[in-house]
């Protein structure tokens, strides 16, 4: 009798729960397609840290945000995706359920495979990835790359710490040697030769985006060995900048602007200035523009900026810097122009050679300007 | 009967406790909580789509899961998933490059083999330390997962590196058709099946078989296990080596079913949330997988609220770190619960 009892009860839950499973399938996400529907231009944007990191995804998360001023513009973010299989999640969730038209996923590492693979599936969604190169030949043409020459505003940076530092060494905390890495080295070091030809930088790189033990203990010992001007090129520079303002030296932000974090000794810095980018594509998609696949630009596009100098900067810094920012918004300043030779002594650009910001060799850059310390093999 | 009675009550009550303390946590930030626990349901169990999702995600926390579990069994606390999912990665990539274009079954096996070996032989270290040499193995295998990055980064950006992979340095690719595919027409890649099979293979070990027997009672009093004449070493070696090589299929199935290369993507905390799992589990290989399936739906929502309620990534964290110490702090109640005991006939 007993049993009869519990196999009745049993049934009973089995059909609750198959009809709860039932009902769940077939009611989906009603949290998404209520403004999955509603007629504004729909981004989704994907960071692979923090939204608050004081750098890389801070950078974007800002862009995004300034997006919230267009009332036709609807945008959503998602923060800490791994460069996963996780990644091709969220940007399905956000096509399905969220009607997202055009996705940013902004790390270099969502490029391939997982951009490419999800963009094969849904050819009506448009992906812009922050960093790749879009190629014609491989890449759908669904998909497009922007990225800025934020080694412009590094060069600035270069030529003002070339008159502030006393000791004539810079310092440089770095991720991977990667090109777009080595360029910014590269650039910075060249504009603070360009005012002390004797100056060197000193390159540590850590291994990793977000290695803050790493970053902490580079800095400390670049600052040892007395370099006077700490500047860096990884995910959130939050570390290396309160690292240099603790030491009593100078530091040159990057990503974003760190002048809060270093009010004494902030210089200035390379940033970012995505909130224009991303408005221009919306404008694109609103009015049904062609999406360009490959967008690149410096200061005078205005897709990076110089941070505002810093109390303890130089009036003859200041009047070197804006003397090089006007040839940049004007277009007649070439950071590798020839003769320069790579750290090891061996000429890269012979002279009477120059390479303008837009030229793809540049992005394939694997050396190091003369008068930089380090070596980019592991 | 009583027991498997409490071993589900206790956890199933904690999960409810948790629940309801991240209700409040939620209350004050402001945000109707029944709403977003609604949210976590749909992102996570509520479709098709979810549970895709959600599985996809649980598959490797499952194989990193069992790296810390089998270790505790034998009272080991053992937190070197994370480097040992990337050193099985990264070998089995290597081996995966230097036989590419024999066939696609030949270059998985071997993949898997290569990646089982070496992260077996990594945490095997950790035993071994432990053992020989009595170093605490909780140090050292959190050091050692600094010591696979290392490798790793050394060798995808140098001597593995395809140069045609300029800002995010990677190594060749293992070529396209030696891919793990879908599991049917889903989106969820094999990387799950082999998830479920270890698990359970793992579980029957522990369960019916002598070795399985040997672990426990080592990891319940090593000194009675020494004077019965259990050869210990040699039983810490090999369940340091099994742990290490369920997450190194992990990392296999990261280069083989997602990223087709090996790069620094390969480092990206799947062996630490697997430490969560293990421990929810109560270092039980079968209650590893729904516990893995569990946090991989938390993980799954994590979208979900960031995009539907603005609230940051951070909300999942909190809730997974209230789950685990709720859970923690229930294991005081096995066996004090007094109605779910065994009634033992007491004869005066």
């Amino acid at each position: 009798m007993s049993d009869e009892k519990f196999n009745t009860g049993r049934r009973k839950i089995l059909k609750t729960l198959s009809g709860i499973g039932a009902a769940s399938l077939m009611g989906g996400f009603g949290l998404g397609s209520a403004w999955a529907a509603s007629k504004k231009v729909k981004m989704g944007f994907i960071y692979v840290g923090p939204r608050d990191d004081y750098g890389y995804n801070q950078s974007h998360f800002e862009g995004k945000s300034s997006l919230a001023k267009l009332d036709w513009v609807k945008a959503v973010d998602e923060e800490n995706v791994p460069e996963t299989i996780e990644v091709v999640k969220t940007m399905e969730s956000m096509i399905n359920l969220d009607g997202a038209q055009v996705l940013f996923p902004t790390s270099f590492g969502y490029f391939d495979p997982h951009i490419l693979k999800v963009a094969k599936k849904y050819p009506d969604v448009t992906f812009l990835h922050c960093g790749g190169l879009w190629d014609a030949s491989k890449h759908p043409k669904n998909v497009g790359s922007y990225f800025g020459y934020i080694d412009e505003p590094m060069y600035l940076a270069g030529v003002v710490a070339g008159h502030m530092s006393k000791t004539g060494k810079l310092g440089y905390v770095a991720a991977i040697p990667i090109p777009q890495v080595l360029r910014n080295i590269n650039s910075f070091t060249l504009g603070a030769r360009s005012i002390n030809p004797a100056i060197t930088t000193n390159v540590v790189f850590t291994g990793g985006w977000a290695n803050p033990v790493k970053e902490a203990e580079s800095a400390n010992s670049m600052a040892d060995q007395g370099v006077d001007v700490l500047t860096c090129h990884v995910d959130s520079p939050k570390v290396v900048i309160q690292t240099a303002e603790k030491r009593g030296i100078f530091s040159v932000g990057y990503h974003t602007n760190q002048a809060v974090l270093a009010p004494k000794g902030f210089l200035t810095g390379g940033e970012w200035n995505w909130s224009k980018v991303y408005a221009d594509y919306a404008e694109m998609i609103k009015t049904g523009k062609k999406i360009p696949n490959l967008v690149r630009g410096g200061l005078k596009e205005g897709i990076v900026k110089l941070s505002p100098y810093g109390k303890v900067v130089s009036d003859k810094a200041k009047a070197d810097a804006d003397a090089s920012l006007k040839k940049f918004m004007d277009g007649s300043m070439v950071i590798y122009q020839g003769p320069i030779k790579d750290n090891t002594g061996k000429e890269v650009i012979p002279a009477g050679k120059s390479y303008s910001q837009t030229d793809i060799w540049l992005e394939s850059m694997d050396w190091m300007v003369e008068g930089v310390i380090g070596t980019t093999k592991g | 009967m009583f027991k498997l009675l409490e071993s589900l009550l206790i956890p199933i009550a904690a999960l409810v406790l948790s629940l309801v303390l991240f209700s409040v946590f939620i209350w004050f930030s402001g945000t109707n909580a029944f709403e977003v626990l609604g949210a976590i349901y749909r992102g996570a169990f509520g479709s098709w789509f979810s549970w895709q999702n959600t599985l996809v995600r649980s598959a490797p926390l499952m194989l990193t899961a069992l790296c810390t579990a089998l270790p505790a069994r034998i009272g080991l606390i053992n937190i070197g998933g994370e480097g040992a999912m990337v050193v099985g990665g990264v070998f089995a990539t290597l081996v995966g490059i230097s036989i590419n274009g024999m066939p696609p079954f030949i270059v998985i096996s071997a993949m898997v083999l290569a990646g089982m070996l070496t992260a077996g032989m990594w945490i095997g270290m950790v035993g071994a330390l432990k053992h020989f040499r009595n170093v605490n193995e909780t140090i050292s295998s959190l050091l050692l997962n600094y010591i696979a990055i290392a490798i790793m980064s050394y060798l995808v950006l140098g001597p593995m590196r395809d140069p045609a992979t300029l800002n995010n340095p990677s190594s060749f690719h293992i070529g396209v058709a030696n891919m793990i595919g879908n599991i049917g027409e889903s989106s969820i890649h094999g990387g799950l099946i082999f998830g479920l099979v270890v698990c359970l293979v793992l579980w029957i070990l522990m369960r019916y078989t002598t070795f399985g027997f040997s672990v426990d009672v080592i990891g319940g009093n090593i000194r009675a296990a020494q004077i019965s004449g259990l050869p210990v070493g040699k039983l810490i070696l090999i369940t340091c080596f099994l742990g290490g090589a369920a997450a190194g299929i992990a990392g296999v199935i990261e280069v083989a079913a997602v990223q087709g290369r090996a790069n620094l993507s390969l480092n990206s905390g799947y062996g630490y949330a697997g430490i969560l799992v293990a421990f929810l589990a109560r270092h039980n290989p079968l209650a590893i997988i729904p516990v893995a399936i569990l946090l991989g739906g938390i993980r799954a929502s994590s979208g979900l609220l960031q995009r539907g309620f603005d609230l940051p990534d951070a909300t999942t964290m909190v809730l997974q770190g209230i789950i685990f110490i709720v859970i923690l702090a229930s294991e005081f109640m096995y066996g004090r619960i007094k109605w779910l005991q065994p009634r033992v006939a007491t004869h005066a």
